[in-house]
């Protein structure tokens, strides 16, 4: 097949907050060909369907598509390419993917390639739940959509399973849609977002939280008719639904760092990277959501400005790879990203844990050596949690891999 | 070119109405369009066609190697294999020739597997090869520890069976044969040599009459005065396994039929998927197409023996089929003359592959009944849209994209369809009627992202179709 060439600098994989602030910083620093793809016809990534506030600043509050907006701006006045409606099929080289958009196929090769590919929420099958397969059923993202950038009919009567930040983003945008929510339902013990939220939703516009529950069963033929579910001591109960909307547990959009044969990080399940951002292959960066499944639309636009540095540094010749060890995580932990650790490296860590835990203790410890300590308060899924960069000097680069646990006191 | 959804259907007679439009009665359908001096009808109780038993498959086109000897579906499994993979390779249907391993977990089905080779001889199928512990790790290095042998079946493919039955329905569809889809048929009275079907769109007349009616077949037989089998539909469910896991097995892997039962295989599917399952569970609900926690949790129980880096993967989908089991191991199908009727009852899940013989045999019978077939014509071959990965799809044609930028727009990023294929399925002679619907034709929202990104706007192009 005919495939034109052609080369740029910088290839940046997703145009969504990581990826644009990358290219802008790059493109302000003097790098002259700085291009992004995306394969959504409009750049700005997941906040452009987030119709509601919490992005921005204290000083400066935004809503997610005004974020899109400013981020995109700031790309561009930057002098960055942002190219829509383009996917990156696959590798052509170690440095070079191959893309295909309306003019045609092309191999773009470049000097160094970030993938800000993000994150995306499991769907009800990868969930295995139960039952049959209606229609009326969502995750956050399709729902966001339908409702804000198409203005699709949805249902009338919902229920909302997850109890985190995005489960009542949903649940604000069935709200806004005139559908009712039944119920949200969560399989922990309480809500996992602030205690103001969780009281406005169920005291102000009266949504019941149904905790310590399983969805078990999808019901209907043709249109969902109602959802079974299962609270933990062995009560079951069906909820008379048309539309479900399943909400988080998201997992990062990973299939051009698998295909690439990038090593991956078991917990993350994205790219394994240092803290400077390097993936094992040399040239290769990553940055935003697919690292670390998910963090806010702030942490990705830090993360695309921070990558950018380390991609200056290797235009201008820096070493590949540098010397890390592997970060690793232990139950009730999930995850930690970045997940390899170089002596220095000064970015905080972001984690997850998968159980509640009161007030734990967290080390971080390698061969037997105590490199840091905290007490934490109160720990909660699904929230973020995060690790200072300060023991980073302690590590000995010859040594074992470096191990944070999280144990009650 | 008549495709009808609702309205009431058309009064005048028709020669052969075929109720059922899975892929035995589209098939059926198409085989009776070569014979243009018969007026005939193809009635589905459902908005699509493929839409019951068809659907929810494993998706492989067999040799027949392991059939009863001597039984009729012996016969047109052998036969119709052939025939079905020359049809697809001229109608542009998915298939992938990649050979099956029926692999050996214990000492008893180790014993079994020489038994099995002597069956593919007496079934005419002489390729079949046992193959010894190293050289099954060779081929499958991630099959899980244990394996002790395994019978290589190098005819055995997978194939897509949307495809196939929409391009037997397109097919008819083209020579004449009227498609009324939403007509569910509820009685039936033979009355001075003429059918009159009563159906939720009011009364169909026929002259003959054929019953492919699938997990209903039975009911229908019935209404016509005959006991001479009761359909128990049988639940297989299955997990499909998300395109990133392809690269884990070369091979279809067969379970060795014991005593025991079947047991569940692992197979790539054309569209790059893995396939773990079926379940067999005999219910008495003809609706029960629901998956269940208990299914759920064997299929991964058995899948991570066969397979444990499959468990680490991401589910796209998981789906229950509903086979039509009878009480015999054989297919019933049954020529009634004095009534003008041919019943296909039993058609299990060889079905697929067995399909075009079956058509076949059928109209060899509906001549037996006093039909005048009348001439015969070859069909205007149809061309499909490939889903299968094994050829370039359409946005990895340069020159289709350059011809139309259309092929170049992904809307479907995880299975890669893109706005013109979607346009291509919208316009198309069977039309989709809802987005399960536009998933069977193109892929669009068949992959790991369930919807995620694509749902909105795919839903916006199908009403925009609509509209």
């Amino acid at each position: 097949m005919t495939r034109p060439e052609r080369e740029v600098d910088v290839l940046v994989v997703g145009a969504g907050p990581a990826g644009l602030a990358a290219a802008a910083r790059l493109a302000v620093a003097g790098v002259a060909r700085v291009e992004v793809l995306d394969r959504e016809r409009q750049a700005g990534g997941v906040p452009r369907h987030c119709h509601h506030g919490g992005f921005g600043t204290w000083t400066h509050p935004l809503t997610g598509p005004a974020y899109a907006r400013l981020v995109l701006a700031a790309a561009m006045r930057a002098g960055a390419v942002v190219r829509t409606g383009i996917t990156a099929l696959d590798w052509a080289g170690p440095l070079a993917l191959n893309t295909v958009g309306p003019q045609g196929p092309e191999t773009i090769r470049a000097a160094a390639v970030v993938l800000a590919t993000g994150a995306r929420e499991r769907p009800r099958a990868a969930r295995l739940v139960p039952g049959t397969r209606p229609n009326g059923v969502y995750t956050t993202g399709e729902l966001q959509q339908a409702v804000h950038l198409h203005g699709q009919r949805i249902g009338t009567r919902a229920v909302v399973v997850g109890a985190e930040d995005v489960s009542y983003a949903a649940a604000d945008t069935v709200r806004a849609a005139g559908v009712q929510v039944v119920a949200m339902v969560t399989e922990l013990d309480r809500s996992q977002t602030a205690i103001a939220r969780t009281h406005n939703a169920r005291l102000r516009h009266r949504i019941p939280l149904l905790t310590d529950t399983t969805v078990t069963e999808l019901l209907g033929h043709g249109r969902l008719s109602g959802v079974r579910v299962r609270h933990r001591d062995g009560r079951t109960v069906q909820l008379a639904c048309d539309t479900v909307v399943f909400t988080g547990d998201f997992v990062p959009d990973h299939e051009l760092a698998r295909r690439g044969r990038l090593d991956l990080d078991p917990g993350t399940r994205g790219p394994a990277v240092d803290g400077a951002l390097h993936t094992s292959r040399p040239g290769v960066f990553a940055a935003g959501s697919l690292l670390h499944p998910v963090e806010s639309a702030a942490t990705a636009t830090r993360e695309g400005v921070r990558v950018a540095a380390a991609v200056l540094e290797r235009l201008a010749g820096a070493e590949w790879p540098r010397h890390t060890v592997p970060l690793l995580v232990e139950p009730p932990l999930r995850w930690i990203a970045p997940n390899r650790v170089a002596p220095g490296d000064d970015h905080p860590y972001v984690l997850r844990t998968s159980a509640l835990v009161n007030r734990p203790v967290l080390q971080v410890v390698q061969d037997g050596r105590l490199l840091h300590k905290e007490w934490l308060g109160t720990v909660i899924p699904n929230r973020t949690l995060t690790l200072t960069a300060e023991w980073t000097r302690l590590v000995d680069v010859t040594g074992g891999p470096v191990r944070v646990t999280l144990t009650e006191r | 070119m008549t495709v009808t959804a609702n309205g009431p259907l058309p009064y005048g007679s028709y020669d052969v109405t075929v109720v059922g439009a899975g892929v035995v009665g589209c098939a059926i359908a198409r085989e009776l369009a070569r014979r243009p001096s018969l007026r005939v009808a193809l009635v589905e109780a459902q908005d699509d066609v493929g839409q019951g038993t068809s659907k929810a498959n494993t998706a492989i086109l067999h040799t027949g190697f392991d059939a009863v000897p001597g039984s009729l579906e012996a016969r047109l499994v052998r036969e119709g294999s052939r025939q079905l993979a020359a049809y697809a390779a001229e109608s542009g249907i998915a298939v992938d020739p990649v050979g099956a391993l029926l692999v050996a977990w214990d000492e008893e089905q180790l014993a079994a597997l020489p038994h099995l080779a002597e069956k593919a001889v007496r079934n005419e199928y002489g390729d079949a090869r046992l193959i010894d512990r190293p050289e099954l790790y060779e081929r499958e290095p991630h099959l899980g520890p244990g394996a002790l042998g395994a019978l290589h079946v190098p005819g055995e493919s997978i194939i897509c069976p949307w495809t196939t039955t929409l391009a037997y329905a397109t097919q008819a569809v083209r020579h004449g044969v009227d498609l009324h889809l939403n007509s569910s048929v509820s009685d039936v009275r033979w009355r001075d040599g003429t059918h009159l079907l009563t159906t939720s769109r009011g009364t169909l007349r026929t002259r003959h009459l054929v019953n492919a009616a699938g997990l209903h077949a039975d009911t229908l037989d019935r209404h016509l005065g005959h006991h001479d089998f009761t359909i128990t539909p049988r639940r297989g469910q299955l997990i499909v396994f998300d395109r990133l896991a392809r690269d884990l097995i070369h091979h279809i892997l067969l379970p060795v039929p014991t005593a025991l039962g079947k047991g569940v295989l692992v197979a790539p599917t054309v569209y790059g998927n893995l396939l773990l399952g079926p379940t067999a569970e005999d219910l008495d609900d003809k609706r029960a197409t629901g998956s269940t926690a208990e299914g759920l949790a064997l299929l991964r129980e058995k899948g991570a023996r066969i397979l444990p880096a499959l468990l680490d993967e991401e589910v796209t989908a998981v789906y229950a089929g509903l086979r039509a089991a009878t009480e015999e191991d054989d297919y019933r199908i049954t020529a009634h003359p004095e009534q003008a009727y041919i019943a296909v009852g039993g058609i299990r899940s060889t079905g697929l592959t067995a399909s075009m013989a079956i058509a076949a045999h059928v109209t060899e019978l509906l001549a037996d009944t006093g039909l005048d077939l009348g001439p015969v014509r070859d069909l205007g071959p149809v061309h499909m849209p490939n889903l299968g990965e094994a050829h370039p799809r359409p946005h990895q044609n340069a020159q289709l994209v350059a011809a139309d930028p259309e092929y170049g727009t992904l809307v479907c990023h995880c299975e890669r369809v893109s706005r013109g294929e979607i346009r291509d399925a919208l316009a198309s002679t069977v039309p989709p009627r809802n987005l399960d619907g536009l998933r069977r034709r193109t892929r669009a929202r068949a992959g790991r992202c369930q919807g995620f990104y694509c749902g909105a706007a795919l839903r916006e192009l199908f009403e925009r179709a609509e509209a």
